[in-house]
């Protein structure tokens, strides 16, 4: 049950989206509802005013330009877990989206949602970070491009302005021989990840990495990249002591959330074997 | 207020609704759809599960407002014409269901899985379903149910499709 | 082992009768209860631990649209306290009102009822309720609550202590005088939330000086018995019905302070009113389990003779006594220790304390699952003690077959059982033999594998009205059938017990068509109404309602058959004794063609024009069937599981039961019942448990933190069974409705424990949870550097 009272707007634009923001200072945008609704229910979001972009058509296309894969907002997770354009390059992404929640959330949770609100335990902020994505947002003063590593601040916190709107997420097609994969620690009763590792990996045709990229979600306050396990696992070969001495320093540096599910040391061990985990399946995809 | 028109079970219902309204009280409050129950507020138990255009979603976390020309699906509008949609004569004929409270939210799930997936494995069954919460059964009988159901809907002659197609 | 006699439909996989209208979506729940002019109560709930209230300001909340009145403990005295049924010796009970109106004394006590127009404007006034409260000290932690200095709950009591509870048989000090080995057993059995999936739901209307309250209850006609003592009605003027009841597990099994307030409301607004919990609200105020804490020592001769078993107990029943509470950790749980072995020295003392937490009574097994984790992880304890195998060591302490009746050390006359069978059984189900085999094999891929098992003895069947008595419950343990035969021969079965899934209205109509020689399909089963079922039922918990209300209907069923028969001999000119009842026909032995059908016989009942002489006319029986002794259901479950060392992580690769209910009713009903139990015993064992902090809050307050099983969690299971049939009551029937709960928990723990037994891991406090898994194996490396 929601108590609190609040109009609602749905536009078809996502111009028209803007504007409406524009005419409260409380206004929340809605997509699949998923992030926004729990917290209304539980009286911790009471927002003047919803913007439904639900209606907004185009914002569901999952499509391919430019050598990019372009994933509108609006694209629920079942869809892009369901994609076969998203399965083949971005295989990490298809697989974070394919562990969040449960059947009922994917089919209605979007990733623009998911991104926007910026939980620290969503899956999909990990590959979107692994993978180098772009966040496209429109707001009052027009169209911008977010860069992934900027998008994500502290908890809930992102680099979206006042009343701008997240319309897609542009990730780059991984060139050459790569291989992407997402491991997961799940929340036992809410599914959300205690720990979630994406990780891509580029071969060379000698078979030395050349290219590693590794997003890590629900460990810390914020999703993050594990630089320092790509920095040691670029120029091996990839064998199992060189991924295992990468993934331990997965977790170099970042503070670690603690929990009654997980304290910050089981975390930081979470976040280093599903770390293994990840470049174990990316490296065999890259090499496949 | 908003005005809203939805298909429910293949009726169409045209009603000035609260923004605030969930679906799930459009359905139970409004419609006396009582069928679709609540078990939880923090989006984890799926007793409230209908078919939203041929997706199952959990109608307490969908603002009715969102369903605006959507068509719903509820337990109530599983039996066509008097017979009884495949899983459900696969629940009761397994036993897959005691005190009958989230009975309504797995079937509904089930069909969404089955309308995909017309031959699920138990792990693809059991993974399926993990957003439906079941005190009773120890899942047992309902992962039988949803493999029988499944081989009865693939032997179907005629389409067994619940609700609408899912908009593209 | 003996086997069925033959039956027509006891023991059919009959397809149930409740589930054509729950498939449907048109069975009714109390929320779905909808009625003219009807109003809403939120409820106020403290959100400290322990408060003094010094003042309640509800000005504001009036104001709010769509209220109707805001009411507090001072303005609803007139509900009355809520029951306690039993009494304990030297029981320190609490007084325990619907609203609190001086103190509260956990999070989630109720303060204040706001009733609205519509449920959002009640829940939107109750936020505006202001409440002044003096934060007190807080105790949540029962061992603390007992020590000097604690913070009492209820000054008038001047402790916290609710009872010391002995039970002591043989001598306990040559048993360790005697003893060639001793193991020690520190055990938390953690605090569990039940977790119907239904909350609960009270609606009362009161009209023309009659008052009918829908309630998800297990125990329709307790509440009918004191809301109409409480609230001053006569009992004929308060019905009280249990319509389709969502899952109970124990947390309906009481008389709650919202079936009193809502039902007090009604009475006094003039308007039928609503109550229904928010899952939030479930958690916090409806009745948690288990919680407690217990050192276990057992002595023993090498061989693995068990010479006797010391337990201390210390039980949290939060912050007040509810309904059967007193009876949970003391009568289910320390007479049941000794389970299924011969025992000569038993010393067990439980002691209660109350805490700043929800109140704790009966969930799934209600101390018999407390009693069977602590012996069953003492013989595994043992076991590895003495280097003996587990399945050895408890075959040998075994009761054996030819020593029934056997009286247990505790004082409990066990009237058959046959343990070795369902042991061996289990054991070839699971491949006991080929284990080791398996646990090199997951060695080999980095995975520790372990197989444990639990053999138990269930007390089901409650109660015979004396022992009850005895033991200091507060009322009888019978149950009550009535069966009505219309003129048509139509049949209904009213029964004293209120089912919410355990499906009583296919089984009880299974025992009385083979009683009366009609089809179950032609008889309806009828429940949860006090105004339709005999003038007193008890309901349903303790998997009694078979053993207890099942036998009821038979016993009714029988009468009715003996009239059946006296009229059918009557019409057909035949001895009594010739005659056969038999597929809805009467007729004599050999001559099927001359049948007078049922519905002859029962429209000649009412007709009455001619009948035998001196009878009387109708076609009815009323009976309460008080059962002789207890019954004990056994058996023996195996878990197998995968231990991942990395993560912690626990798979439950194969789970094999062999269960001993006596007959089977209907056996696709019996084996549902373990797939649950067994499930939620999995769930104590390695995900569930509620956690509060220093501060008395419940952390662990949501179905995102407390962790339901899904059906990803758990494995299948195999099953199977024996039947050794009771002398108690003459279906030879025992219950099955907790016996998985029972079972489960120890297997799956003790199964653990052995996978990391080779890295020296001798316990690990449930739930086992991957992080704690993962500690223990860290700590275990570390100890062996």
């Amino acid at each position: 049950m929601i108590t609190h009272p609040f109009t609602y707007a749905a536009p078809t634009t996502i111009d028209e989206a803007v504007k409406a923001l524009g005419r409260s200072r409380d206004a929340k945008v809605l997509a699949g509802g998923h992030s926004l609704i729990p917290l209304m229910k539980l009286g911790l979001a009471e927002p003047e005013l919803l913007v439904d972009i639900g209606r907004i058509a185009s914002l569901r296309e999952i499509k391919s330009e430019d050598g990019a894969i372009v994933v509108g907002a609006l694209a629920t997770h079942r869809s892009i877990a369901d994609s076969s354009t998203i399965g083949k390059a971005l295989t990490a992404l298809a697989e974070a989206a394919a562990a969040v929640g449960d059947l009922q959330v994917r089919s209605r949770g979007t990733i623009g949602g998911s991104l926007a609100h910026a939980d620290p335990a969503a899956d999909e902020p990990a590959p979107t970070l692994a993978f180098d994505a772009t966040i496209r947002v429109i707001g009052p003063k027009g169209r911008r491009d977010i860069p992934a590593r900027e998008f994500f601040k502290e908890t809930f916190e992102t680099a979206l302005g006042p009343n701008e709107i997240v319309v897609e997420i542009r990730f780059p097609a991984p060139a050459g021989h790569a291989g992407s994969a997402y491991a997961k620690f799940p929340h036992p009763a809410s599914g959300f990840a205690i720990v979630g590792v994406a990780a891509l990996v580029a071969v060379k045709s000698d078979g030395t990495i050349d290219r590693a990229a590794i997003g890590v979600t629900g460990a810390a306050a914020g999703p993050f990249r594990a630089t320092a396990a790509e920095r040691a696992l670029v120029g091996t070969r990839g064998d199992a002591s060189a991924i295992g001495a990468a993934a331990a320093k997965a977790a170099e540096g970042v503070t670690m959330l603690a929990d009654l599910t997980a304290s910050s040391e089981f975390r930081k061990q979470l976040v280093m074997v599903h770390t293994r985990r990840a470049l174990e399946r990316a490296l065999e995809r890259a090499r496949g | 207020m908003a005005k809203i028109t939805v298909t429910v079970n293949g009726t169409e219902q045209v009603m000035d609704i609260e923004p605030s309204l969930l679906l799930v009280e459009l359905l139970r409050e409004k419609l006396r759809l009582t069928g679709t129950h609540v078990g939880c507020d923090t989006s984890q138990c799926g007793a409230c599960t209908v078919l939203i255009d041929g997706s199952a979603v959990k109608s307490c976390t969908v603002l009715a407002v969102q369903a605006d020309g959507a068509e719903i699906t509820t337990v109530e509008g599983l039996a066509k014409d008097g017979e009884l949609h495949p899983i459900q004569r696969a629940f009761s004929a397994e036993h897959a269901l005691q005190c009958g409270f989230c009975t309504p939210g797995l079937m509904i799930t089930a069909i969404d899985l089955l309308e995909r997936k017309g031959a699920p494995t138990d792990a693809d069954i059991r993974h399926a379903i993990k957003g439906n919460l079941c005190r009773c059964t120890g899942y047992h009988n309902i992962v039988s149910a949803i493999r029988s159901a499944a081989t009865e809907m693939r032997g179907a002659t005629t389409p067994m499709k619940v609700g609408a197609e899912v908009k593209r | 082992m003996t086997t069925a006699t033959p039956s027509t439909y006891i023991g059919a996989r009959t397809p149930r009768k409740e589930d054509p209208r729950l498939i449907r979506g048109s069975g009714v729940f109390t929320d779905d209860v909808t009625l003219p002019g009807m109003v809403y109560v939120s409820l106020v709930r403290s959100p400290h631990a322990h408060a003094r209230i010094r003042r309640i300001d509800a000005a504001a909340a009036r104001k709010e649209p769509g209220v109707v009145t805001v009411v507090t403990g001072k303005d609803a005295e007139a509900t009355g306290v809520l029951p306690v049924f039993i009494t304990v010796p030297g029981m320190n009970g609490s007084k325990h009102m619907p609203l609190a109106s001086d103190r509260a004394r956990y999070a989630g006590d109720a303060i204040a009822a706001v009733v609205a127009d519509t449920h959002k404007a009640a829940k939107r006034a109750a936020d505006m309720v202001t409440i002044d409260y003096e934060p007190l000290p807080v105790v949540v932690d029962a061992t603390k609550a007992l020590e000097p200095g604690a913070p009492i709950l209820h000054e008038e009591l001047g402790t916290n202590l609710v009872f010391t509870y002995p039970v002591k048989g043989g001598d306990i000090d040559k048993a360790f005088r005697d003893a060639e080995a001793t193991v020690k057993l520190h055990i938390v059995n953690q605090r569990l939330i039940p977790n119907a999936m239904e909350p609960r739901s009270v609606v009362a209307k009161f009209e023309a000086g009659e008052l009918t309250v829908w309630s998800s209850t297990q125990i329709p006609h307790f509440v009918q018995l004191i809301l109409s003592v409480n609230l001053g009605l006569s009992q004929n003027k308060v019905r009280v019905i249990a319509p389709e009841v969502g899952g109970g597990f124990g947390s309906k099994l009481q008389v709650y302070a919202e079936e009193l307030l809502i039902a007090h409301l009604a009475k006094t607004l003039g308007r039928p009113v609503k109550w229904t919990e928010d899952r939030r609200e479930a958690y916090l105020a409806t009745i948690h389990g288990r919680d407690l804490v217990e050192d276990v020592e057992v002595a023993a001769k090498r061989d693995g003779t068990i010479l006797g078993v010391r337990i201390r107990t210390v039980a949290n029943v939060g912050a007040y006594l509810q309904a059967f509470a007193p009876g949970i950790p003391t009568i289910l749980h320390a007479f049941i220790i000794p389970g299924a072995y011969r025992i000569p020295a038993f010393d067990c003392e439980v002691r209660g304390a109350y805490t700043n937490t929800t109140p704790v009574d009966a969930y799934r097994g209600a101390g018999r699952p407390e009693a069977t984790f602590a012996i069953e992880r003492a013989m595994d304890r043992l076991a590895d003690e003495i280097g003996m195998d587990p399945a050895e060591l408890r075959r040998k302490n075994f009761v054996p077959p030819d020593a029934f009746p056997f009286t247990t050390i505790s004082g409990i006359t066990y009237d058959s059982g046959d343990y070795g069978p369902a042991l061996d059984r289990a054991l070839a189900m699971a491949d006991y033999k080929g284990f080791e085999k398996r646990r090199a094999e997951a060695k080999a891929r980095g995975k520790h594998r372990g197989i444990g098992l639990s053999s138990y003895v269930e007390i089901c069947g409650l109660a015979p009205s004396k022992a009850n008595s005895a033991l200091g419950v507060g009322w009888g343990g019978y149950e009550s059938a009535r069966i009505r035969v219309h003129p048509t021969g139509a049949v209904q079965v009213f029964t004293g017990t209120s089912p919410h899934g355990q499906g009583h209205e296919t089984s009880w109509a299974q025992i009385a068509a083979d009683a009366i020689g009609v089809s179950p399909d032609d008889i309806e089963v009828r429940h949860g109404d006090t105004f339709e079922s005999p003038g007193m039922g008890v309901g349903t918990f303790g998997s009694r309602s078979l053993a207890v209300g099942g036998i009821a209907v038979h016993n009714a069923a029988q009468k009715i058959r003996e009239k059946v028969i006296q009229i059918g001999a009557h019409l057909l000119e035949a001895s009594p004794a010739d005659v056969v009842v038999e597929g809805g026909k009467v007729f004599v032995k050999g001559v099927p063609e001359k049948a007078k059908a049922f519905g002859e016989i029962s429209m000649a009942a009412y007709l009455a024009s001619n009948l035998p002489d001196g009878m009387e006319p109708g076609l009815e029986a009323t009976t309460y069937y008080d059962p002789p002794n207890f019954t004990f259901p056994f058996g023996t479950h195996v878990a197998e599981v995968e231990v991942d060392p990395e993560t912690g992580t626990i798979e439950i690769i194969r789970y094999s039961a062999c269960d001993d209910c006596g007959r089977q009713i209907n056996p696709m009903i019996v084996e549902g019942q373990l797939h649950g139990g067994i499930t939620q015993g999995i769930g104590q064992a390695l995900y569930e448990t509620a956690v509060y902090d220093a501060n008395g809050q419940l952390l662990s307050g949501s179905m995102m933190e407390y962790h339901v099983p899904t059906a990803a969690d758990v494995p299948p299971f195999a099953l199977d069974h024996t039947v050794t049939l009771t002398k108690t009551n003459p279906l030879g029937v025992k219950g099955i409705g907790e016996a998985g709960t029972i079972a489960s928990t120890p297997a799956v723990v003790n199964a653990v424990i052995d996978a990391l037994s080779p890295l020296g891991i001798k316990h690990i406090d449930m739930p086992l949870t991957a992080e704690k898994v993962w500690q223990a194996i860290r700590k275990a490396g570390e100890a062996r550097r």
